[in-house]
């Protein structure tokens, strides 16, 4: 029973954490239905943006709670600025272009970034993983039994962040005045042009979210797993797009539903089942879904008008 | 061609291909070195116009080749393992090992094309986004399937593998996949194909049954990475899950967008220069005087330049370097004009 | 079309009836001469014969040594460091006056991390570099690649640190100076069950490397044949980040200790993620948690465990402190154990040449085969007759920033 609590526990912080890039993708695919393959490289860069903050901070500043903020900042607004300009650059001049253009696009800016980053030259870190700095000095806060479960309060604070997160991009898409704006431009960007929507800022400032989120999940993600390298962008990445499509792609709440889903799923194959089969189970889950119901659990597969 | 028999005429080019690559062996045989980049070539060019099929001719995106290559390594490997020891009497050792190597290549590039169609069906019904997920997606299961499988070596690799392939095998494939990529450009069954690459829509509304269009071509691409992937397995001593990730896929993504999409000497042109480019580099930076770092760096610098080198084609030049052309289509425009008449 | 599928089982069964055993190849010996006679044949690879030497370099007052490493890759480190201790190596015997008046000059290509790059590397550096001797490489599936060409080739290969034992069987000219996985594994298994007295152990493996899973298959044999219980085995990916899943499951069952035959970028953050779980017992490991970066990923929750590995820097032997303290000078920081694994591969390689009557491949080969004793930093070098090193292991106790020596094991 404790094993299956902890298990629990493991497979909702990974959940959460893949449900935040979730949402980074599937925003972007809304409004651009296009796959962002650089997502999570992009979450990479937050994170080096994160780790040159904290060592800039030094030991004791880092721990602070301002210091914490200031981490999150720089590294959320980093990765947006970051988000913006690949936008602008690399997606922008190809918007009217076949879709094959943009994902090709997608692809060589995630390799660019993520070799790129395995390069020891200059502010590149080089590919030897890292130990990222203890911003948040671990306490236990709950425990079972004699540590059968042990809770950390990073754990939960995480959580909170992740939650926190998911609720506000939920009330900014549904309750604001640029949520609508975002959603009419999902639905047909041209029209949603001749309606008055500037679509080009819109475009741009959901990307700017998306990079901000993924930015935030992987500075938790580094918190919980401490160790980050240069790849750590392309499997996490991979895995919450796996997860975005599971919940149907361009559908928000799917995508956090599919997150958590599999982060639970891959925590209890790897921990009652056969470890070793662990990267194969997110590919796995996401060819039955595709077999079984196309547009994922949420999702519709709508039909293409001409 | 008059005076050929109708049955002969399909197999000619095959049959004059040859001895022209069995001579071509016997050429370099005096140079190991040659001989293995040459191979590692052909190899490359063969993943390149089979992806071209799918990613050029039928505008899906698939990103998962070197997974259909493992395939057909591995199953060609093992195979030819099992019968290392076993000849056929009535023949010399060294021919009998070629027949075994067709045979064994044969079943791995079946096996990969079976995996193709599995793959290729469900994926291929819907859009096509998705279709690069679950080639990703494959690549990924194969890797951990032979990783927890003690018959294909898990991590350590496939080791003692008969060497057998030589150049005459490997460029004798590079002929077949080319043939069958001009001749299907060329059908009725590509145009086809190239009606999907253009607009979906129309091509099904024109009654072009676009889901067995696309998995046939899908089958027909893996079949040819499954034979890579034998041919791989048979002059590399030792084939491991390593060799066939996600970044390979990305090398072969690479030359079929360099080549230009769709344009079978693109591909090939873009595959050879490929494969040489970090050789010439190398031997660039021995010439300098500049050993050690630099010509290490190399290696290092290549694989963020392919990122960037897809970005920079795709805002500046997206139709590759021959577009949906062949190279004697474009060149003759690139060549000076004769100035005809009355100047 | 009719007749094609009747041609075809036509065929099927004349090739099936025509199946016979080929004469089974006693050796690699026989299995060179083999290939040299498919080579005529002109259907198989061709490869020059074995007695073939390649011929000394253009600029004859220089002898060349080719190396092939892991550069890139995930394993770059371990890479660098054996080309850095090989790099030392040579540049010191240079300044002692090379051998027999001549320079020494080391050629370095990367091989990524893949066998393949690996086999066509070194098909360079022996045909277009025309080397004397190949140094390298350090993932054993790198080195099977090398050896099978550097065998078929006949130019000695050396490797300073691959520990499968498959890599000398390929043939009489591929030499090792560090011991191999079945002895590692037993090291740990003894230092486990004697020293530290435990009798359940469980054991997370790197299901992606060679290496780890060679070690894991020896210690569970040889910790249950003497007395021990191995509670279960769990596997990782490397790269992966999370292992709180596995390290739950090992929890339930409770062993007194976990062994990690893994790599240190996945060592430090497993040993931090048991203590997170509640699990305080030792972690066990090989040589490959050596490195630097194991105390910065590791932080206080490494501290305690032990690892196998092939020398101490601590050593206070001035021989050993002198190579640390010109290792430092040279490129900053402690050498690993791969650094001072290199260091005496180029060395025996050197003595080799000293020795050797000539620069052909076999009188190298030669020379090298009758190293006995050779003054290691990692230990004395003594080549069996499988031509791998017979040294002991030190078992190392993790501190803070640092390891300590604990104690050695012999053979």
């Amino acid at each position: 029973m404790a094993q299956l609590l902890q298990h629990l526990i493991n497979g909702l912080a990974s959940g959460t954490i893949y449900a935040l890039v979730a949402l980074g993708y599937t925003m972007v695919y809304g409004v651009l239905k296009l796959i962002n393959f650089a997502h999570g490289d992009v979450m990479m860069v937050g994170v080096y943006m994160g780790y040159a903050t904290a060592f800039a901070l030094g030991k004791q500043a880092q721990k602070s709670l301002w210091g914490v903020v200031l981490i999150f900042l720089v590294a959320m607004g980093g990765c947006a600025l970051l988000g913006f300009l690949i936008e602008r650059f690399a997606y922008r001049p190809l918007r009217e272009k076949p879709r094959l253009t943009a994902l090709i696009t997608a692809i060589g800016i995630s390799f660019a970034l993520s070799y790129g980053f395995q390069l020891d030259i200059g502010f590149l870190p080089g590919a030897a993983p890292r130990a990222f700095p203890e911003i948040i000095v671990p306490t236990e806060w709950l425990i079972i039994g004699d540590r059968d479960v042990v809770v950390w309060n990073w754990q939960v604070m995480s959580l909170l962040i992740a939650v926190g997160l998911m609720v506000g991009l939920q009330y900014l898409v549904f309750k604001t005045r640029f949520g609508r704006a975002m959603r009419a431009v999902s639905y047909d960007h041209r029209v949603a042009a001749l309606m008055g929507i500037p679509t080009d800022r819109v475009i741009a400032v959901t990307f700017m979210i998306g990079s901000a989120l993924a930015a935030g999940a992987g500075l938790l993600y580094a918190i919980k797993d401490t160790s980050v390298s240069p790849l750590m962008g392309l499997y996490v990445g991979l895995k919450a797009f796996v997860a975005a499509v599971i919940g149907g792609i361009g559908h928000v709440p799917g995508a956090v539903v599919g997150a958590l889903m599999l982060g639970l799923v891959e925590e209890f194959v790897v921990g009652y089942a056969a470890s070793t089969w662990r990267d194969a189970v997110a590919f796995g889950i996401l060819i039955i879904v595709l077999i079984a119901k196309p547009g994922g659990l949420f999702g519709r597969v709508a039909a293409e008008k001409v | 061609m008059p005076g050929v028999p109708p049955g002969l005429r399909g197999a000619l080019p095959v049959l004059i291909a040859l001895p022209v690559v069995v001579v071509f062996e016997l050429l370099l045989a005096g140079s190991p070195f040659a001989t293995y980049l040459l191979s590692i070539m052909g190899v490359n060019i063969i993943l390149a116009v089979s992806l071209n099929i799918v990613n050029g001719m039928t505008g899906q995106f698939s990103i998962g080749h070197a997974g259909f290559m493992a395939v057909g390594a591995y199953v060609a490997g093992v195979l030819s393992l099992s019968l290392k020891e076993i000849a056929l009497s009535f023949l010399p050792v060294a021919v009998s090992d070629q027949v075994f190597l067709l045979l064994v290549l044969l079943l791995g590039g079946v096996a990969a094309a079976v995996c193709g169609f599995v793959v290729g069906l469900p994926s291929l019904r819907l859009r096509g986004d998705y279709l690069a997920i679950v080639t990703l997606g494959f690549g990924e299961i194969i890797r951990v399937f032979v990783q927890n499988t003690e018959m294909f070596g898990r991590a350590l690799g496939l080791s003692g593998i008969p060497q057998t392939a030589g150049l005459g095998m490997v460029g004798f494939w590079v002929f077949v996949v080319v043939l069958v990529a001009r001749r299907l450009a060329g059908s009725s069954h590509g145009r086809s194909l190239w009606a999907i690459r253009e607009d979906e829509v129309a091509a099904e509304a024109m009654g072009v049954d676009t889901t067995g269009y696309k998995v046939r071509a899908f089958v027909i691409s893996s079949f040819f990475a499954g034979i890579a992937g034998g041919l791989f397995a048979h002059f590399v001593p030792i084939i491991n899950p390593g060799s066939f990730t996600f970044v390979k896929s990305m090398e072969v993504v690479v030359m079929v967008v360099m080549g230009g999409l769709g344009s079978t000497t693109g591909a090939i042109v873009a595959a050879v220069f490929l494969t040489l480019l970090p050789e010439a580099l190398r031997s660039a930076f021995a010439a300098m005087g500049a050993e050690g770092s630099l010509a290490q760096k190399v290696d290092q610098i290549r694989m963020p330049v392919y990122g960037l080198l897809l970005v920079a084609l795709m805002l500046l030049r997206p139709q590759g370097l021959f577009g949906t052309k062949e190279i004697w289509e474009v060149l003759p425009r690139w060549l000076p004009r004769r100035r005809k008449g009355l100047a | 079309m009719r007749r094609f599928v009747p041609m075809l089982l036509a065929a099927l069964a004349f090739m099936v009836a025509g199946c016979e055993k080929k004469t089974q190849p006693a050796s690699p010996e026989t299995e060179t001469s083999k290939q040299t006679a498919q080579g005529q044949g002109g259907t198989a690879p061709a490869t020059p014969p074995v007695a073939d030497t390649p011929p000394t370099p253009a600029s004859s007052d220089t002898l060349l040594l080719g190396v092939a490493t892991s550069l890139t890759g995930g394993q770059a480190t371990f890479g660098v460091s054996t080309r850095n201790g090989i790099e030392l190596a040579i540049k010191e015997a240079n300044d002692a006056g090379g051998v027999k008046g001549k320079k020494l000059a080391v050629r370095v290509y990367d091989d990524q991390g893949k066998p393949e790059e690996a086999a066509q590397a070194v098909t360079r550096l022996i045909n277009q570099d025309k080397v004397v001797l190949i140094l390298g490489d350090v993932a054993s599936s790198n080195s099977l690649a090398m050896a099978e060409k550097a065998q078929a080739a006949g130019v000695p290969m050396i490797t300073p640190s691959s520990t499968n034992p498959a890599v000398t069987e390929k043939g009489d000219f591929i030499f090792r100076v560090c011991f191999i996985d079945p002895f590692q594994g037993f090291v740990m298994a003894k230092f486990a069950r004697e020293n530290l007295k435990f009798s359940k152990a469980a054991v997370l493996q790197d299901n992606k490397s060679a290496y780890s899973i060679g070690l894991t298959d020896v210690f569970t044999r040889k910790f249950t044949e003497m007395g021990g219980k191995i509670t279960g085995v769990e596997s990782y990916s490397q790269g992966d980040t999370d292992y709180r899943a596995q390290l739950t499951a090992i929890k339930k069952a409770q062993p007194e200790a976990i062994y990690v035959p893994g790599y240190y970028s996945e060592v430090g953050v497993i040993a931090r993620q048991a203590r997170e779980l509640g699990l305080k017992v030792p972690l066990l490991g090989g040589d490959g948690w050596d490195s630097e970066k194991l105390y910065e990923l590791g932080g206080t929750a490494i501290q305690g465990s032990y690892f196998s590995n092939h020398y101490s820097p601590d050593n206070p032997e001035p021989r050993i402190q002198k190579f640390v303290a010109d290792y430092k000078a040279a490129y900053g920081g402690v050498p690993d154990a791969l650094a001072a694994l290199a260091y005496d591969a180029a060395n025996v390689a050197v003595d080799a040449l000293k020795k050797a009557p000539d620069s052909s491949g076999k009188a190298i080969r030669d020379a090298i085969a009758q190293t006995k004793g050779f003054p290691g930093i990692a230990g004395a070098i003594t080549l069996d007759e499988k031509r791998n090193a017979v040294k002991p292991a030190v078992v190392l106790k993790v501190g803070d920033g640092k390891s300590e020596y604990v104690t050695t094991v012999n053979p």
